[in-house]
């Protein structure tokens, strides 16, 4: 099944197993005359272990990728294959187990969370969902601590209150804490930064890497932002209207583009060392 | 020596809440921006980038209260204007100002030339409809914008058109200063690259004489403004030409956003990110001292001590730090 033309970009990931795949996976919405194919016929091998990005502009089908990829909404044709097998989601059942493997951020953080339930209530859930509901409830306090520590927030300080009485970038490393207690096998991550400022988003990422280098698992991130994709990810995957133009080493991707869609998205990109097309700057920064 | 378009002296400003709490959001800022030159605000968010925007049109409403400094376009103090007389003569005319969400404050029921009347007849009541027809004709032909656009409806634009309308709607009466507040964060880069261009078009043709761009995305201030200042806790702690605030940074706070930074560029990849820990301090009670000092990792007990001077160091360069800069350079050197 692994296809010899694509390459991991590490030699670790090259022969690693496959945790998600897809053939032909499409989704189409609408009929008749207001048929739009979101979705169309996308093939991809996610490897354990690896960080995946998928980076297109709004209105490529990202986020409808990442609903069925999370099986939010249903698949029109075509197969999704997890740990191995085909995905079997069609029970309550099986889709809470499935969901045990893969979990997700979204770009909003004020959105992700039930107002009604105070944040141990969030927390508590995701030890209860790893099969830890009968400990003791000093352990899970200390569980709940340390997820808080890993992300440079204090449990103390956050028991007994409601997910709106944080700022946006706690609730984001609050999302992050959940990941940490549930750890899944496969994160999406679906613009988790693109709400947030530029130092925060460093912070945010440095949180989300150690974490997999913790608990070794596969990231997805979904993206309009390149230079995030190019600075995180082993493989990135390049959407443009509902398809892949082009997928491979983060390396060979965005430093030698094939497509023509990745080159100018590359372009269009303000950069620091290389010029930016029409500004100023960028006769000056050619004659440096 | 260029004529000065914009000069700001040691403006303040606050914030009154409803439980009547004073909100020190803008702190003695001082600037000046050339006729033809820009200056991009940068800083995270919560640093008082738009609370600066809102305060340099001299035209405050609760909460925002004026407390003390001077503004001057092309010479005219408008901070002792009667606020009437800044709506009239002042806004639009002479500032132009374009919020973050500009292009969702487009009325979706009116056609795109009744917002180019509303604002040329609100200084001009005696221009007619076919005066304002074929000025914004003119206007949107000079910048590269279909002229068919004046009869659409909001909904009928893609995001970045709507947004390149809503700046050439802002500054139809050639304004001297334009005040850009994240005009492109909410666009994909082609149509940031877009906006980005019609700015540029603005500046070279002269309707617009100099410029205010605010966005924590130093990439993008980088290559569009002449200056840059970095703004924390609504004090400017670093000012100076583009190319050198970025490449060669003062103050520790600049030098940790700039290290923030990530491009798709060959090499960045190796680049180790550096964050800057915890967050801006609330400015109801700003600490003492250097507001920095908190989260800065080369700070010491002095720096809490007093409050810490703006020094200017020539070239148009400046910070706000209690160390000399030879001592700071030693200082990264070895960090």
């Amino acid at each position: 099944m692994p296809d010899a033309t694509r390459d991991g970009a590490r030699d670790g990931t090259r022969g690693s197993e496959l945790c998600l795949s897809g053939k032909g996976v499409t989704k189409v919405f609408g009929i008749g005359a207001r048929r739009t194919v979101a979705v169309d016929h996308v093939d991809f091998d996610f490897r354990k272990g690896e960080v995946i990005s998928i980076v297109g502009e709004s209105g490529s089908g990202k986020t409808t990728l990442v609903k069925m990829l999370l099986g939010l909404t249903s698949v029109t044709e075509g197969d999704v294959f997890f740990m191995g097998g085909r995905r079997d989601i069609s029970t309550r059942r099986l889709k809470t187990e499935y969901w045990r493997g893969i979990q997700a951020i979204f770009q909003d953080p004020f959105s992700s969370y039930n107002i009604f339930h105070k944040i141990d209530a969030v927390l508590l859930d995701c030890i209860n969902m790893r099969g830890g509901k009968n400990l003791p409830k000093e352990k899970k306090t200390e569980m709940m601590s340390e997820a808080c520590g890993f992300v440079n927030l204090e449990f103390k300080e956050l028991t007994n209150k409601y997910p709106f009485e944080l700022s946006g970038g706690q609730m984001q490393r609050l999302m992050i804490a959940r990941i940490f207690l549930l750890q899944p096998k496969i994160l999406l991550a679906d613009e988790p930064t693109s709400m947030i400022d530029a130092c925060s988003r460093a912070t945010i990422l440095d949180m989300l890497l150690n974490l997999r280098e913790e608990i070794g698992m596969t990231i997805i991130f979904v993206t309009h932002d390149i230079g995030l994709a190019y600075y995180v990810s082993d493989t990135v995957y390049i959407m443009e209207k509902g398809r892949f133009v082009e997928f491979g080493g983060a390396d060979d991707v965005i430093l030698r583009p094939s497509a023509e869609y990745t080159r100018r998205l590359i372009q269009d990109v303000p950069k620091i060392h290389e010029p930016w097309d029409f500004t100023k700057r960028a006769s000056k920064a050619l004659a440096r | 020596m260029a004529k000065i378009m914009l000069d700001v002296k040691e403006l303040s400003t606050k914030y009154i809440t409803r439980f009547r709490e004073d909100v020190y959001a803008v702190d003695r800022v001082s600037f000046q921006v050339e006729e033809g030159k820009s200056l991009g605000v940068a800083g995270e968010s919560g640093c008082g980038k738009s609370t600066l925007a809102l305060s340099l049109m001299g035209y405050y409403f609760p909460p925002l209260h004026y407390m003390s400094g001077s503004i001057k376009i092309d010479g005219r103090e408008i901070t002792s204007m009667s606020p009437d007389d800044v709506r009239r003569n002042i806004l639009g005319a002479e500032i132009a100002y374009i919020p973050q969400a500009a292009m969702n404050a487009l009325n979706p029921t009116q056609k795109i030339i009744r917002f180019i009347e509303d604002v040329i007849q609100a200084h001009d009541p005696s221009k007619t409809r076919a005066d304002v027809r074929d000025m914004a004709r003119k206007r949107f032909e000079a910048l590269n914008l279909p002229a068919d656009v004046l009869d659409k409806h909001a909904v009928e634009l893609s995001g970045g058109m709507k947004q390149r309308t809503v700046i050439a709607i802002s500054t139809i009466l050639s304004p001297k200063v334009l005040i850009a507040d994240e005009p492109s964060s909410a666009l994909d880069v082609t149509s940031q690259k877009m906006v980005i261009k019609m700015i540029f078009d603005l500046m070279r043709d002269g309707f617009i004489r100099s410029m205010i761009f605010i966005t924590h995305e130093l990439p993008l201030l980088y290559n569009v403004t002449d200056d840059i200042a970095v703004m924390y806790a609504g004090q400017f702690v670093e000012t100076g030409p583009a190319e050198q605030t970025v490449f060669d940074p003062i103050h520790p706070y600049s030098r940790g956003l700039m290290r923030s930074i990530i491009v798709p560029e060959a090499g960045a990849r190796s680049q180790k990110l550096e964050a800057i820990p915890g967050t801006p301090p609330n400015l109801k009670k700003p600490p003492a001292g250097c507001r920095f000092a908190e989260r800065c990792k080369f700070a010491s007990p002095q720096c809490r001590a007093s409050d810490v001077a703006f020094t200017a160091i020539g070239g148009g360069r400046g910070y706000r730090c209690l160390y000399p800069e030879e001592r700071l350079r030693e200082v990264y050197a070895h960090a």
